[in-house]
């Protein structure tokens, strides 16, 4: 029998507002411990929270760009458990009124669109950090106490729940990197794993092949990294299919990844499981996201990356891999469409850009795409050398393609060394900050020289040269 | 409507509740007769009546994005039983 995998995903998401969630501390990341706080996010009696409008802003757009409807009517619930990184008692979450709900997230592949059901996305307040010590390093068994740490107690947090719509480990990484990227480019969050803005939960089953029923379960938590993920999705339904095959059943059970980072109420025992006893926060009235806002919030949203890689291949007929790797760097794809508007041919740039720029280290906000597309054209005629030391200059200000393309080039190093040696006493500065490490200011003086000889100078010569000179 | 015995233990759980015999008898009676109020309105037809969520007919009460103080740690630590450098110190978890 053939297995086909069934994966969901629960991914919290922090945002890089100013202020807490529901007080006004400010967040920072790397701060002394408890120097972030205040009554309301330490919970002390009689405080009341506030919440965050940047937030609320913030999480409606994200919902736009999922592909969410936006409700009319929201309402924070408080979500009930006892845990010392939540000194309230329970959390400001949100329940069966969320922001968010009812999405789908275009993820283009190989063989065409994929779309990813959201079931919804909610913001509340993330738990405080909890540090196990004593006993086993760091581990949560064995340790003899806890210290807790409240700076990050509070931070607005976003949580999305996707529908079990993903079908193999690879399918989960590439859903988990165009989210991550729509969130950083939407401006709301770093979303960076290291640092825990960035964290997801993996529900894995599998079924018969053509079969539509859903099966028990497991949850893997706490995942460190993409690759970590793909590689435990994938060793998780190796093992269920195992079970199946043996006539086995699988148990719902959790897996825990990382058990020095956990960010979820340990469950004690099955009768207390997911007993949250969610009611309505009386603390707070309603949200009401008004109707001019989301349409104006949703006119301004930018092209998100999982269009953009369909712009690419349609408009460009550049293949899927291209696409996507260009427009895994925004400024990279912007370079490439600069490039083939001043008449670069599509595939030889593309090549170039995801490529050689690239390989290079050259910032390609700053490249201008005239001088690129002369690179491209010229590139089949001019010998390798001359392109790489071109595509190493195409950085710096005031580039020109033309002093690398030329083909009455001076090559006799006797004839260029005087020239070379006059640029460099003419920028002692410059010098200096090469031997100081600065190596990118190779280029700069590549681009003195050339400019000195109208461009009719080997570039490969002049590198030699140049670097003779500086020592190097 | 009756709550039993394991109804009155089960919450007293979640809650970290430690009860006497005498007040889980206690307990059983009091939240008997508060669901039974709780549910007169039940009596009523409410099909079209949104749940309330909060008593106040006012939405959107929100603060803006900008930094205020926050404690000083020492005054953020001094109600903690116990502490360890800038940390709340609490039995392992």
């Amino acid at each position: 029998m053939s297995w086909e995998p069934v994966i969901g995903l629960e991914i919290h998401v922090q945002l890089k507002t100013r202020t807490k969630m529901f007080c006004r501390c400010e967040l920072g990341f790397g701060d002394p411990e408890n120097t972030r706080t205040c009554p309301v996010c330490l919970s002390h009696p009689g405080t009341l929270p506030v919440p965050n409008a940047k937030a609320i802003e913030w999480t409606v757009k994200l919902g736009l760009a999922l592909g969410c409807e936006i409700a009319p009517h929201a309402v924070f619930h408080r979500k009930n458990y006892f845990y010392p990184d939540l000194p309230k008692g329970y959390q400001i979450s949100q329940y069966d009124q969320p922001l968010c709900t009812n999405g789908r997230f275009l993820v283009p592949g190989p063989d065409g669109d994929a779309y990813v059901g959201i079931v919804r996305a909610h913001l509340e307040e993330d738990a405080a950090k909890n540090v196990h010590v004593g006993g086993a390093a760091g581990r949560i068994s064995g340790a003899d106490r806890t210290l807790v740490d409240f700076n990050r107690g509070g931070t607005p947090l976003v949580e999305i729940v996707t529908r079990p719509d993903l079908r193999s480990a690879e399918d989960a990484r590439i859903f988990l990197q165009l989210l991550r990227q729509t969130v950083v480019e939407l401006g709301i969050s770093d979303a960076e794993m290291e640092k825990g803005s960035l964290r997801f939960d993996v529900n894995v089953s599998v079924r018969p092949e053509g079969s539509s029923e859903l099966r028990t379960r497991t949850e893997l938590k706490n995942m460190n990294s993409f690759a970590f993920a793909a590689r435990g999705i994938a060793r998780e339904i190796g093992r269920q299919i195992e079970i199946y095959e043996k006539g086995g059943e699988v148990d719902q059970e959790t897996l825990h990844f990382d058990p020095t980072r956990e960010d979820a109420p340990p469950l004690r025992s099955k009768e207390e499981a997911q007993d949250y006893r969610y009611f309505p926060e009386p603390d707070l009235v309603p949200l009401a996201p008004a109707r001019d806002l989301v349409e104006r919030a949703r006119a301004e949203l930018p092209e998100l990356p999982g269009q953009r890689i369909r712009r690419l291949e349609r408009d460009y007929a550049l293949p899927f891999y291209d696409a996507e790797v260009l427009s895994g760097l925004p400024a990279l794809a912007a370079l490439f469409e600069r490039t083939v508007a001043a008449g670069g041919d599509a595939k030889a740039t593309s090549n170039l850009v995801m490529n050689q720029i690239v390989a290079a280290g050259v910032d390609p906000a700053v490249v201008d795409g005239l001088e690129l597309a002369k690179l491209v054209e010229a590139r089949g005629r001019i010998p390798r050398a001359a392109l790489d030391e071109a595509i190493a200059a195409s950085g710096t200000p005031g580039f020109r393609a033309d002093d690398y393309t030329a083909d009455t080039a001076i090559t006799d190093a006797e004839e260029l060394r005087p020239v070379v040696e006059r640029i460099l006493e003419g920028n002692p500065s410059q010098v200096e900050a090469y031997r100081g490490g600065k190596t990118g200011l190779l280029g700069f003086f590549v681009g003195q020289v050339m400019r000195e000889l109208g461009g009719k100078a080997n570039p490969k010569v002049v590198n030699e040269l140049l670097r003779e000179q500086l020592g190097l | 409507m009756a709550i039993t015995r394991d109804e009155v233990l089960h919450v007293a759980r979640l809650a970290r509740l430690a009860l006497t015999d005498a007040e889980i008898e206690r307990l059983q009676g009091e939240l008997s007769a508060i669901l039974d109020a709780v549910g007169k309105v039940a009596e009523l037809d409410l099909s079209d009546v949104p749940p309330t969520s909060h008593p106040l007919d006012v939405v959107n009460v929100l603060g803006e994005d900008e930094p205020r103080p926050s404690l000083p740690v020492g005054d953020a630590l001094a109600n903690a039983p116990s502490r360890e450098g800038g940390f709340f110190r609490v039995p392992a978890a």
